[in-house]
């Protein structure tokens, strides 16, 4: 599928690269996000790289052409133009420490069940592997991450929970993820990081963004006391 | 002679939503925060003009009944958006215009003519500014009065430019209000139409809107529209973005709509015609006309010199001797 470009709304552009959740399209959405962020046009407003797309946010006011879209348009062509390969110079990698006790997993235990892994080894799994963040979005932080090995892939619960901590990291399909704020949510609960995922109060509000680079490493119970209580 | 301070307003009756807003968070989405503030900003934007406000100040907006509020002082109001049945210590205060009102008990119960309105005072409602804005973000549980919407008790902080006490309400005799739109307008929404093949449909036949809609957005109900896929990799999404779930019945996302989305788009609203989405309450009818990008664009255009002529005037006005 060749990019196609779309009206999202008067004051917004949608480029998408194809319709499935694959690594290949996600990198030329965040390279291309990237790539329109260095040149910071006036007009931009925002950039939202997507599992398979990106929209650019922009200000009617400041594009001093009678057709914004197309404008826009051109610049991101002109960004696809300049390369869109991974940024592996720049990728930031963030660490988040993850309890996997029991207490702390619900849904462990099943997981490994399915899997027919020992729930060391899906532990293991899940720590060994490099993420990154495809996107963010369902509440303020929430990570959606490419990168979970297919040996752990699942289906979502049947009966979605009205009550996911928050900190907790879970899997859904091919996806992982973590729920910054207690909420709602239908994926396997493997465990749970101490770390505050979003706090608007904070200089960089989301600990993550698009295009970071995620590992996993496991910590015990007292260890995650410890940090969640600092 | 006036000095700045911080009054606090009691809240007496919250009313059915009342949030702290102003123009809202803007360049966040791609971290999951939606715009949230005022959905009508064009109304919001007006109430802060009345007074000669900053636009970043933040206004009070009120939804189907508004709230009683206790003032510990003489303030500066202005109410915008629909019709509110407002008085101060029972003395009914009219829409569209700066009114002094004494200490005492400030009272907006039914809206009309509309579901939504919007409560200035001059200087400003106070609360931190996070990422930019004062706006209550309701999903995310941040800004405004503590991430939600007033309760019975709160203290509202006023950044309040202290006036003269007075006896009785102030009302400018002059007053001016949103031309466009009229909040009893028929006319069919604008939309500019996906490239899906059922977009057009939408404006086929005329649409209710549920009572489950809220500031997320407006859930349409009606025959349902065939065609409806079983979504897509999620992609952002838009304010006025009109998503079609495998329901067939179309929602239109407003301003604390989620930033990402699965469900099939046929479309988006323009802007010019989001603040005529604000006032459709619960079983209002909606018809929907699509119009070309260029013509939305120009609609747009108009749109927003309309805006900077109506502040110019306002402006103006608020410079001559009352």
């Amino acid at each position: 599928m060749t990019p196609a470009f779309e009206a999202l709304a008067d004051d917004a552009l949608l480029l998408r690269f194809g319709n499935a959740i694959e690594q290949i399209h996600n990198t030329r959405a965040l390279a291309v996000a990237r790539r329109l962020r260095e040149r910071q046009p006036p007009w931009l407003r925002d950039v939202v790289p997507a599992y398979a797309s990106l929209a650019v946010f922009f200000d009617c006011d400041s594009i001093d052409d009678a057709d914004p879209h197309a404008l826009v348009a051109a610049v991101l062509r002109n960004c696809l133009d300049a390369g869109t390969e991974a940024d592996e110079a720049h990728a930031r990698t963030v660490d988040i420490p993850v309890c996997y006790d029991h207490s702390m997993a619900p849904d462990l235990a099943e997981a490994a069940d399915e899997l027919g892994l020992g729930i060391e080894e899906l532990i293991h799994r899940h720590c060994a592997a490099d993420y990154t963040v495809a996107m963010i979005g369902f509440a303020p932080g929430f990570p959606y991450l490419l990168g979970l090995p297919e040996s752990l892939t699942l289906p979502r619960l049947a009966t979605p929970r009205t009550r996911v901590p928050a900190g907790s990291v879970a899997i859904g399909g091919n996806q992982t993820g973590i729920y910054p704020r207690e909420s709602p949510g239908g994926w396997r609960l493997l465990g749970r990081t101490p770390l505050a995922l979003f706090d608007p109060a904070r200089t960089a509000p989301s600990l993550l963004a698009p295009g970071d680079r995620v590992r996993f490493q496991r910590i015990g119970l007292a260890a995650f006391e410890r940090m969640a209580s600092s | 002679m006036t000095s700045v301070s911080i009054t606090h307003w009691e809240v007496i009756a919250p009313g059915a939503l009342t949030t702290v807003q102003d123009r809202g968070r803007e360049g966040w989405r791609h971290l999951g925060v939606a715009r949230a503030g005022a959905l009508d900003l064009d109304a919001a934007m007006l109430a802060n003009e009345l007074l000669g406000n900053s636009p970043d100040a933040a206004v009070l907006a009120l939804s189907l009944q508004g709230p009683t509020l206790r003032l510990p002082q003489a303030a500066m109001i202005a109410i915008t958006g629909a019709m509110v049945v407002a008085t101060s210590n029972g003395i009914a205060l009219p829409g569209h215009r700066p009114i002094a009102v004494p200490a005492g008990e400030l009272k907006l119960t039914g809206i009309r003519a509309g579901i939504r309105a919007w409560l200035a005072v001059a200087g400003g409602f106070d609360a931190p500014s996070l990422m930019g804005s004062r706006s209550t973000d309701l999903r995310g549980g941040f800004g405004g009065m503590e991430g939600r919407a007033l309760r019975v008790g709160d203290r509202l902080p006023v950044v309040a430019s202290t006036i003269a006490e007075i006896a009785t309400p102030r009302i400018a005799a002059w007053w001016i209000g949103n031309d466009d739109p009229a909040f009893d307008d028929h006319r069919p929404i604008r939309f500019v139409a996906s490239a899906s093949v059922h977009a057009k449909a939408l404006a086929k036949r005329p649409w209710q809107v549920s009572p489950n809609s809220n500031r997320q957005g407006i859930r349409l109900q009606g025959e349902a529209l065939a065609g409806a896929g079983p979504g897509r990799v999620s992609e952002p999404v838009a304010i006025g973005s009109i998503q079609l779930p495998p329901d067939g019945q179309p929602i239109v996302l407003l301003a604390d709509a989620q930033t990402m989305g699965g469900y099939d788009l046929l479309g988006h609203v323009i802007a010019a015609d989001l603040p005529r989405l604000a006032q459709a309450g619960p079983g209002a009818t909606l018809a929907f006309a699509p119009v070309d990008i260029d013509e939305a664009r120009r609609i747009g255009l108009r749109h927003r010199q309309q805006q900077a002529r109506t502040a110019l005037a306002i402006r103006q006005r608020l410079a001559m001797p009352s």
